[in-house]
C-alpha cells in the first residue's frame, strides 16, 4: 500500500521501523527547558510506557515527535528522516506516517463516527473530494472494517458527540490506525477513563498495534498499567530521562528517583 | 442500519432530498434574481473610470471643512444617537416589562407588548425617520425619535429575555417579606438584570450611532445632512472628510463600549 | 460572575451617592441634549396633532400602483438575494482570514481591518459611492449589501472560530492533512451551524436594508418610497410600509425554517 520509503535515508544498524530521538531539547519560554537532552530509541514492535510525574515534559515529547509541539533543539529520526528538519508537505507527510491518540479523545463532535475515522485518512485526499466526503471505497471499506474491531459498528452514523469517554476513545485509536501509520503516540490516552475502560483501551491498543507491527509509544501516570501492558519503561524526572529498561527491572528506588518521595509507595 | 458498508454517504435519503430542495430553491432565486435584476452593463465597463475620478475628486480630502461645517452636526449626530437611546430606554422597560411572561401574568397583554416589539423592528430606521420628518418637521427631533422608536424592539425584546432568565429566588424571599410590587422590582430583578441591561443599552448605542449617521439623508438630522449636501454639489472631497469623521467616530464608539462592556459584565 | 454580581447586591443595599449622582447628571444631559436638538414637549404636542393628520391620510391605502409596487418590491428581494450569496461567499475566506487562533498577526490584521471598515459604514452611505461608482440601479444596491454582509458576516464567522475546541483541530493536523482538509474537517464542522444561522440572519437584513437604498438610488422600492413621501402620496407609501412589513415577516419565518434544516 502506501509501503516503504525507498527514498528515505535509512542508517546502518537501525531497523526500518524505528524512531531515533537525539539531544532533544525543548524550551517554552527562553532559558527554561522542558525537555534536556532526550536520548531515546525506538525499535521493532512492542509498547513503550513513559512514565513520571505531571509537568515533567511527557506530553511535550510526544508532540515533540510529530512536531505539534516544535522542538527547540536536536535530531527525531523516523525511519532514518530527520522530522525536525521538515517543513509543509514533507512535514505532512511525515506526519501520516505517525498515528496519535489523545488524552480527551479530540474526536470532532460535530462529524459522525465514520467521518472521525475517515479524518485518518486526510493526508492522503484532496481537499475537494474531502469536502464532497468522497473518500477512495478501501478507505471506507477498511474504516468499517476497523469500526468492526472496535466494536462500534453500529454507531457509525452517529454523532461522535453522543459516544461514552470509552466509546470515544476507541474511536480515537481507530482514527490513528487509520492512517496506517509507522509509529502510534499515545499522550495519556487512559487518564479520562474509568479504571476498568482504561485497561479495555490498553489491550485494544496492544492488539491492533500487535497485528499490524506498529510500535507504540504511551505517556502513562497510572504506573501499574504501564507496567502491565509496556515491554518497555521510561522514567522521566525533571526534563530527563532517569531510567530505561523492562518493567521487571523498575524497582521502588527507581519510582522514587522518578517520582520523588516514597510515603505514596506503601 | 447500514444497507453496505461499502458504501457510506452523509446523510439519509430524506435528509437529501431536503437539503437538495433547499439548494435547488437557493440556486433558482439566484438565477431567477440574477436574470432579472436590470443591471445596465455599460454603467459597469465605465465603473474603473469612475472610481479613479471618486477617488482623485475625494484628494486631497478638504480637512478645513471639519471645523465650519462637519464638527457641528457630528456632535448633533452623536446627541440623537445618545438621545434616541436614553429614551427607546424609557420606552422599552415598560413592554418589555409586559412583554416577561413571568412578570406579567396576562397572555393578551404578552402578546400586545411582542406586537409593539416585532413592528418597531419591521420598520427600518430610516422608514421612522421620513415617518417622523413628515410629523414633526426635518431636523434632529425627527431623527432622535426614528432612532428610539426604532431601537424599541430591539432593547424591549432582549430586556424581557433577560427579565425571563432572572432566578426566582431572590424574588420570592421579597414577596414572602411582604415587600410591595416596586421593591421586588428594585431589589428582586433590577440587580440580576443590570448587568445585561447596561450591556443591551450599550449595545444599542452602538448600532444607533451608526444608523444616526444616514438619517440626514432624508432630512433628520446629523451629519448625513452635510453628507446630503456635499453629494449634491459633487464636493467629494468633503464627502471624503465627512466619510473619515463618521469612520473615526464609529470606531471609536466600538472602543468606548467594549471597554466599558468589560467593566460591566 | 456570581461572587461579582452578590457583591454588586450588597453594594446596592446602602445609598451609593456616586451611583445618584450619575442618575442627576443623565437627567441634566437629557435636558441639555434635548434643548441642543430642539426636542421640545411644544413640538411633540404639535407633532401629535401633525401626527393624526398624516395617519388620516394614510387611509385608505393607495392601490392604484400594484405593478409598480409589485415590480420594485421584486427588485428588492433580488438585491436582497444575490448580495446575501456573494456575500456569504465572500465572508467565508474573510471570517477565516480573520481568525486569530489560526491565523498569523500579519494575515489577520488587514483582515480585521477590512471588516471594520466595511461594518462601520452603514450600507446607504456604502450605496451612495456605489451609485457614483457603478451608477443608478440594483447593482449599486447589490454590492453596497455584499459589503454589509462582509461586515456582519465576516466578523461573528471570524468570532466563532476563535471559540472553537483546538484540540479537534490539533487531532486533524496531527493526521498529516493539508490545511484545507484542516478547515473542513476540524473547524468547519465545530462552526457551520452558527454560520448557516449568521447567513439566515443577514438575509432578512439584507431585505430589510434592500427596501433602503433606493433611498440613494440604489435600486428596489426605497426610492420609489421617498418619492411618494416627497410628494406627500401618503396613502400609497401606507401601501408601500404594508408591503415592506409583509414581505419582511415572511422572510424572518422563511429564515427560521432554513436554520432548522440545516442545523
Amino acid at each position: 500500500m502506501h509501503g516503504l520509503r525507498t527514498d528515505t535515508k535509512v542508517e546502518s544498524g537501525q531497523n526500518a521501523r524505528s524512531l531515533v530521538i537525539r539531544h532533544l531539547d525543548k524550551e517554552y519560554v527562553r532559558g527554561v527547558p522542558v525537555l534536556r537532552d532526550i536520548n531515546l530509541e525506538i525499535a521493532g514492535q512492542g509498547m513503550t510506557a513513559i512514565i513520571g510525574p505531571s509537568g515533567t515534559g511527557k506530553s511535550t515529547l510526544i508532540r515533540c515527535i510529530n512536531r505539534l509541539v516544535e522542538p527547540t533543539r536536536g535530531e527525531i529520526l523516523l525511519d532514518g528522516q530527520d522530522l525536525v528538519k521538515l517543513h509543509g508537505k514533507a512535514l505532512r507527510e511525515a506526519r501520516r506516517r505517525v498515528g496519535m491518540v489523545f488524552q480527551e479523545f479530540n474526536l470532532v463532535e460535530r462529524l459522525t463516527v465514520i467521518e472521525n475515522l475517515l479524518c485518518g485518512r486526510l493526508g492522503y485526499v484532496h481537499p475537494f473530494p474531502a469536502w464532497l466526503r468522497r473518500f477512495p471505497e478501501q478507505d471506507v471499506a477498511r474504516a468499517f472494517e476497523l469500526l468492526e474491531v472496535v466494536g462500534l459498528k453500529e454507531f457509525a452514523i452517529q454523532r461522535a458527540d453522543a459516544l461514552s469517554g470509552g466509546q470515544r476513545q476507541r474511536v480515537g485509536i481507530a482514527r490513528a490506525v487509520m492512517q496506517e501509520p509507522r509509529i502510534l503516540l499515545a499522550d495519556e490516552p487512559t487518564s479520562s477513563l474509568d479504571p476498568k475502560t482504561s485497561v479495555e483501551i490498553m489491550e485494544l491498543m496492544t492488539q491492533l498495534a500487535g497485528e499490524r507491527g506498529i510500535p507504540v509509544v504511551v505517556n502513562i501516570h497510572d504506573v501499574h498499567l504501564g507496567r502491565r501492558f509496556a515491554q518497555r519503561i521510561i522514567g522521566m524526572s525533571g526534563g530527563g530521562i532517569v531510567f530505561d529498561g523492562p518493567p521487571d527491572e523498575l524497582r521502588d528506588e527507581h519510582l522514587k528517583l522518578i517520582y520523588g518521595g516514597e510515603n505514596w509507595l506503601q | 442500519m447500514i444497507a453496505s458498508q461499502e458504501q457510506w454517504v452523509r446523510f439519509t435519503p430524506r435528509q437529501r432530498l431536503v437539503r437538495f430542495s433547499w439548494y435547488f430553491g437557493i440556486v433558482a432565486a439566484l438565477v431567477f434574481s440574477a436574470r432579472n435584476v436590470e443591471i445596465i452593463p455599460e454603467f459597469l465597463y465605465d465603473a474603473p473610470e469612475q472610481v479613479a475620478d471618486l477617488v482623485s475628486r475625494m484628494w486631497p480630502v478638504a480637512w478645513d471643512y471639519y471645523p465650519t461645517s462637519v464638527h457641528a452636526v457630528m456632535i448633533e449626530t452623536l446627541h440623537i444617537a445618545t438621545l434616541g437611546t436614553i429614551i427607546t430606554i424609557l420606552l422599552a422597560v415598560p413592554v418589555g416589562f409586559l412583554a416577561a411572561r413571568n412578570i406579567t401574568r396576562s397572555t393578551t397583554l404578552n402578546y400586545l407588548a411582542k406586537l409593539i416589539l416585532v413592528s418597531s423592528r419591521s420598520v427600518n430606521s430610516m422608514v421612522w425617520a421620513l415617518l417622523f420628518v413628515a410629523v414633526f418637521g426635518p431636523g434632529a427631533m425627527a431623527g432622535t425619535m426614528a432612532i428610539a422608536f426604532r431601537s424599541i424592539g430591539f432593547v424591549g425584546k432582549l430586556l424581557a429575555e433577560a427579565l425571563e432568565e432572572a432566578h426566582p429566588g431572590p424574588i420570592e424571599a421579597l414577596q414572602a417579606a411582604g415587600a410591595p410590587w416596586i421593591s421586588t422590582v428594585t431589589k428582586g430583578y433590577w440587580p440580576q438584570i443590570q448587568p445585561a441591561f447596561w450591556s443591551i443599552a450599550l449595545f444599542r448605542w452602538d448600532i444607533n450611532v451608526r444608523e444616526s449617521a444616514v438619517l440626514g439623508l432624508v432630512g433628520a438630522g446629523g451629519i448625513g445632512t452635510a453628507l446630503d449636501a456635499s453629494m449634491s454639489l459633487f464636493d467629494w472631497d468633503r464627502v471624503a472628510v465627512i466619510l473619515i469623521s463618521i469612520f473615526t467616530v464609529v470606531m471609536l464608539a466600538e472602543v468606548v463600549v467594549t471597554q466599558l462592556r468589560k467593566r460591566i459584565i | 460572575m456570581s461572587e461579582a454580581r452578590s457583591g454588586r447586591m450588597v453594594a446596592l443595599g446602602r445609598p451609593n451617592w456616586l451611583v445618584r449622582a450619575g442618575w442627576v447628571a443623565l437627567g441634566v444631559y437629557v435636558v441639555y441634549a434635548g434643548s441642543l436638538l430642539n426636542v421640545t414637549w411644544d413640538r411633540f404636542v404639535i407633532g401629535l396633532a401633525h401626527g393624526a393628520e398624516f395617519i388620516g391620510r394614510m387611509f385608505p391605502p393607495n392601490v392604484s400602483r400594484l405593478e409598480l409596487l409589485f415590480s420594485d418590491m421584486t427588485e428588492s428581494l433580488e438585491i436582497a438575494i444575490i448580495a446575501t450569496f456573494f456575500g456569504v461567499i465572500l465572508s467565508l475566506p474573510v471570517g477565516l482570514l480573520a481568525a486569530r487562533n489560526l491565523m498569523p498577526v500579519w494575515v489577520t490584521w488587514p483582515a480585521r481591518l477590512f471588516i471594520a471598515v466595511c461594518r462601520s459604514f452603514h450600507p446607504v452611505i456604502v450605496a451612495i459611492l456605489f451609485v457614483k461608482a457603478v451608477g443608478f440601479g440594483a447593482l449599486a444596491g447589490i454590492l453596497a449589501l455584499i459589503v454589509a454582509s462582509i461586515g456582519f458576516i465576516g466578523k461573528l464567522f471570524a468570532e466563532a472560530i476563535e471559540e472553537i475546541s483546538l484540540k479537534q483541530v490539533e487531532a486533524v493536523r496531527a493526521s498529516g492533512a493539508p490545511f484545507m482538509n484542516v478547515i473542513t474537517f476540524g473547524v468547519l464542522p465545530q462552526v457551520l451551524a452558527r454560520f448557516i444561522g449568521f447567513c439566515t440572519y443577514q438575509l432578512d437584513s439584507n431585505l430589510r436594508n434592500s427596501t433602503m437604498v433606493g433611498i440613494v438610488g440604489a435600486g428596489g422600492i426605497g426610492g420609489t418610497l421617498f418619492a411618494a413621501f416627497q410628494r406627500f402620496d401618503y396613502d400609497f407609501v401606507c401601501t408601500i410600509l404594508i408591503a415592506i412589513i409583509a414581505v419582511i415577516m415572511v422572510a424572518e419565518v422563511g429564515t427560521q425554517r432554513l436554520r432548522q434544516v440545516f442545523q
